[in-house]
């Protein structure tokens, strides 16, 4: 060992740090329950703008949205609204599914039992055993809107139940970064598929199915009406872009969840003065700038694809850069538990 | 069974064998409140007892109270039944067992420290040397090694029966890693939701001021020197089959639930990993066997512990709860001597009994088991203890004579008991109400004193004739209720 000490002083009175491993735990709980609200509503929504208007499109971008295509094609010949449905809700072989994200928030959940409250955990309990339950009789075309409503139901009272109840410490600070930072991916994912889906197709832009489809990625989005009422008559493709991007008051956009992302950085550094935050938190706040500086036409101008693909790099880097500040891999040669789960995150 | 029959109510087709039965057949005049759970019980109306017991089952669905099986990883959430008639003791009858209890954890912790230190009582010839320094739960790295405050055992599970007279007698002792407590807070909230009409009025003496006795002790026996000790608890982790347990009491002391990964070693001193960094700690509740605390010492494969920890025990920089190698005390072996080591510390009579126990090693005690094979329970005793045990009154000839060659053949590896008539409690069964045997662990923590938690866990066989109350072969729960008059 080197001279010096890695060791602080003593810990300060008063001040109780969360434990690495339920920092990690409490950070992926929240992305795997706003991951499943998302797939949930992304399916809702594709299942009917796909019966209104029938295209085939809709179907394979769910798979590209989740960066799939390896996988589905493996076993499916073909994206049809069956198939991709099973893969994304029901498919335990499939570690994007709902069924395996609901097992893995669980698990992270059962990791933070001594931190998280009884009603949290009893919800989560009920709900994983019910999503384990649902074969492929339960996602047949009739009965997927209203799964897809019981499904994002319970993705919101568990954030609910999460907000009434956790303790305001660092674990509940985590557990928004974790929440933000999916969002964040989420809508960037989803802008960057459905824009280059939709955008080139044979139809003209402005056309009524082109209408629809982006009527169909603000409803995706929980954004349809927020919209209509701060631009009810800009229904253009930049319009849409730029609200989800750039509009502070709408709660899943892009400059929000980074605006939250930020000012929790910001929490752990001064109020719990947790050292390796300053880069992080400089990070952030280049995406910030980048985002405030330009307008939503500049962006398409200077390719929309390009932007989503190097803001989704800089979440990943902010991802792995809070990994490694907060838990970082051990120092020592001891070895990692058998019932180690891997996170997946991409 | 001799009762008014307008009282009778609930109990009317309840047949009680020749047992000893706290509520029905106790051979005694009960105290007052005794006799008031009695009538009010009876005047329940078995569908309405039912539909309590399903409310019950469900909540602790939903709740996740579990015990898991390695093997199978979906069976992970086994919910553990739970009868919804308490089990009661009276206030006298607590009197004995909380005094009988503590005089057995006082007795144990001063023959530990006497085995790791002098060894006056193997000198003196009052427990044979072999069985103790031979055993394989004797630590070398304890020898010489003194814990704060001398206690070895913080927590101690004491696995007591009633026989058919209704005396208390010790089964065995639980000095490693006694598990259960947890059961026993959760039924009393359970118990007093579902159950309040039968509860009101009485007084029943708490069970929630577990967790702050038990941080309050480990915090007495943290290393001397530490104003504000960090207390953790080092578990296995989730798929442990006691996770539950482990959650439950870091919950009810305030404190971090740990696994070997979360924990580093120093400089002989233990830190723990957080997002601010290594932070020291101080006192560790240990649900985790010997052999696997700490690979450079035990087990090395172990993937569960901590590289260094005993060597940062050893420097007395942290305490262990329970200490390393206690495993000696609470061996079948050593069971027999207990009332020995009790008068040999103490210079007191033991005042719970052990059941009459036969040391085979023993002359007199060889010649007794052979001569009443057919009548007793042999068991082997050390590492082997629980498989190999011998029913008598259930055996067949050529087993018998089988276990009599094998008794000649290793005397010293055996010891018989007589079969005891475990006593009932009436329980909810798919019949109706009937006689079910229990058993009962009281739990005592020590810090500079030894506190026992009022009641324990008090475990059912829920098949009837029954005598194993494990939760693996069909045993469950029920609330223990201590009255306080």
């Amino acid at each position: 060992m080197t001279q010096v000490s890695v060791f602080p002083a003593p810990v300060m009175p008063g001040l109780r740090n969360l434990l690495s491993r339920y920092a990690e735990s409490t950070m992926w709980l929240s992305r795997y329950m706003e991951r499943i609200e998302n797939l949930a509503r992304l399916i809702e929504v594709t299942s009917t703008s796909v019966s209104a208007t029938n295209l085939d499109a809709g179907w394979d971008s769910v798979i590209r949205i989740n960066a799939d295509e390896g996988l589905f094609f493996q076993h499916h010949e073909a994206a049809t609204e069956r198939s991709v449905v099973a893969f994304y809700i029901i498919d335990a072989n499939n570690p994007d599914s709902i069924v395996s994200m609901a097992r893995y928030a669980r698990e992270n959940a059962r990791v933070l039992r001594p931190l998280i409250s009884t009603e949290m955990w009893m919800h989560l309990n009920v709900f994983t055993r019910w999503v384990m339950e649902l074969g492929p009789n339960d996602v047949g075309a009739g009965y997927l809107s209203g799964l897809c409503t019981r499904l994002k139901q319970d993705c919101q009272t568990h954030f609910g139940i999460t907000e009434g109840t956790l303790y305001r410490d660092q674990a509940w600070l985590f557990y928004i970064l974790g929440k933000n930072l999916e969002r964040a991916d989420q809508i960037t994912r989803l802008i960057d598929i459905k824009y280059h889906t939709l955008l080139p197709s044979g139809v003209g832009v402005g056309s009524d199915i082109d209408m629809s489809q982006w009527t169909s990625v603000l409803r995706s989005a929980a954004a349809y009406h927020a919209f209509r009422r701060v631009l009810p008559e800009g229904m253009t493709p930049a319009n849409i872009v730029g609200f989800l991007l750039k509009n502070d008051g709408f709660p899943r956009s892009l400059s929000t969840s980074l605006r939250s992302v930020y000012s929790v950085l910001g929490s752990l550094a001064g109020e719990y003065r947790l050292r390796h935050c300053a880069p992080i938190i400089e990070r952030v706040e280049e995406l910030r700038v980048t985002l405030a500086e330009q307008t939503v036409e500049d962006i398409i101008l200077r390719g929309l694809h390009e932007y989503m693909d190097w803001i989704q790099r800089e979440l990943r880097q902010i991802q792995n850069e809070i990994a490694h500040a907060f838990w970082p891999p051990a120092v020592s040669v001891q070895p990692i538990g058998p019932g180690r789960m891997e996170q997946i995150q991409d | 069974m001799k009762m008014a029959a307008q009282a009778a109510g609930l109990f009317a087709t309840y047949d009680i064998p020749d047992f000893f039965c706290e509520l029905l057949n106790r051979g005694d005049i009960p105290p007052p409140d005794l006799k008031l759970v009695r009538d009010r019980l009876a005047h329940f109306d078995l569908a309405e007892l039912r539909r309590r017991a399903a409310a019950v089952e469900a909540q602790f669905y939903r709740l996740g109270i579990t015990f898991t099986v390695y093997s199978d990883r979906e069976a992970i959430d086994r919910v553990l039944p739970f009868d919804v008639i308490p089990r009661v003791l009276t206030a006298l009858e607590w009197d004995h067992v909380e005094r009988g209890v503590q005089q057995r954890v006082r007795a144990i912790n001063l023959f530990l420290h006497d085995i790791y230190h002098d060894r006056h009582i193997l000198n003196d010839g009052v427990v044979p040397r072999d069985l103790v320094l031979g055993n394989a739960n004797y630590c070398q790295a304890m020898v010489g090694l003194d814990v704060p405050g001398g206690v070895y055992v913080h927590i101690n599970g004491t696995d007591l029966v009633r026989d058919r007279d209704g005396r208390f007698l010790v089964l065995e002792d639980n000095a490693r890693t006694p598990s259960g407590v947890s059961y026993v807070l959760e039924d009393r909230q359970m118990m007093l939701r579902l159950m309040p009409d039968l509860a009101r009025g009485l007084n029943i003496r708490p069970v929630d001021e577990y967790g702050p006795r038990l941080h309050r002790a480990l915090a007495e026996v943290a290393p001397i020197g530490v104003d504000n000790p960090q207390v953790v608890l080092l578990s296995p982790g989730i798929y442990n089959a006691a996770y539950f347990e482990h959650v439950f009491l870091a919950r009810e002391m305030g404190i971090p639930l740990v696994e070997g990964r979360d924990l580093m070693v120093e400089d002989g001193r233990v830190y723990m990993r957080t997002v601010a960094g290594p932070r020291p700690v101080h006192s560790i509740y240990r649900r985790l066997n010997d052999d696997f605390l700490d690979p450079q010492v035990f087990n090395p494969d172990s993937m569960l512990g901590v590289p260094g920890l005993v060597d940062a025990y050893r420097r007395g920089n942290v305490t262990l709860a329970n200490a390393i190698g206690t495993g000696v005390a609470d061996d079948k072996a050593v069971y027999a001597y207990m009332p020995r080591i009790i008068r040999y510390y103490l210079d007191e009579e033991p005042i719970l009994t052990n059941v009459e126990t036969h040391i085979c090693a023993e002359r007199e005690g060889l010649d007794y088991t052979l001569a009443n094979i057919e009548r007793l329970v042999v068991k082997p005793v050390g590492e082997s203890g629980g498989y190999g045990l011998l029913i008598g009154p259930h055996a067949t000839q050529s087993e018998l004579d089988e276990f009599r060659a094998l008794l000649r053949a290793n005397p010293a590896n055996y010891i018989s008991q007589p079969v005891i008539n475990l006593s009932v409690s009436p329980t909810l069964c798919p019949t109706g109400v009937e006689a079910r045997h229990v058993d009962l662990r009281p739990f005592a923590v020590t810090g500079r004193d030894t506190w026992v938690l009022p009641g324990g866990l008090s475990r059912v066989a829920l098949r009837k004739g029954s005598l194993v109350v494990n939760s693996s072969q069909g045993g469950g729960s029920k609330d223990t209720w201590v009255l306080a008059s």
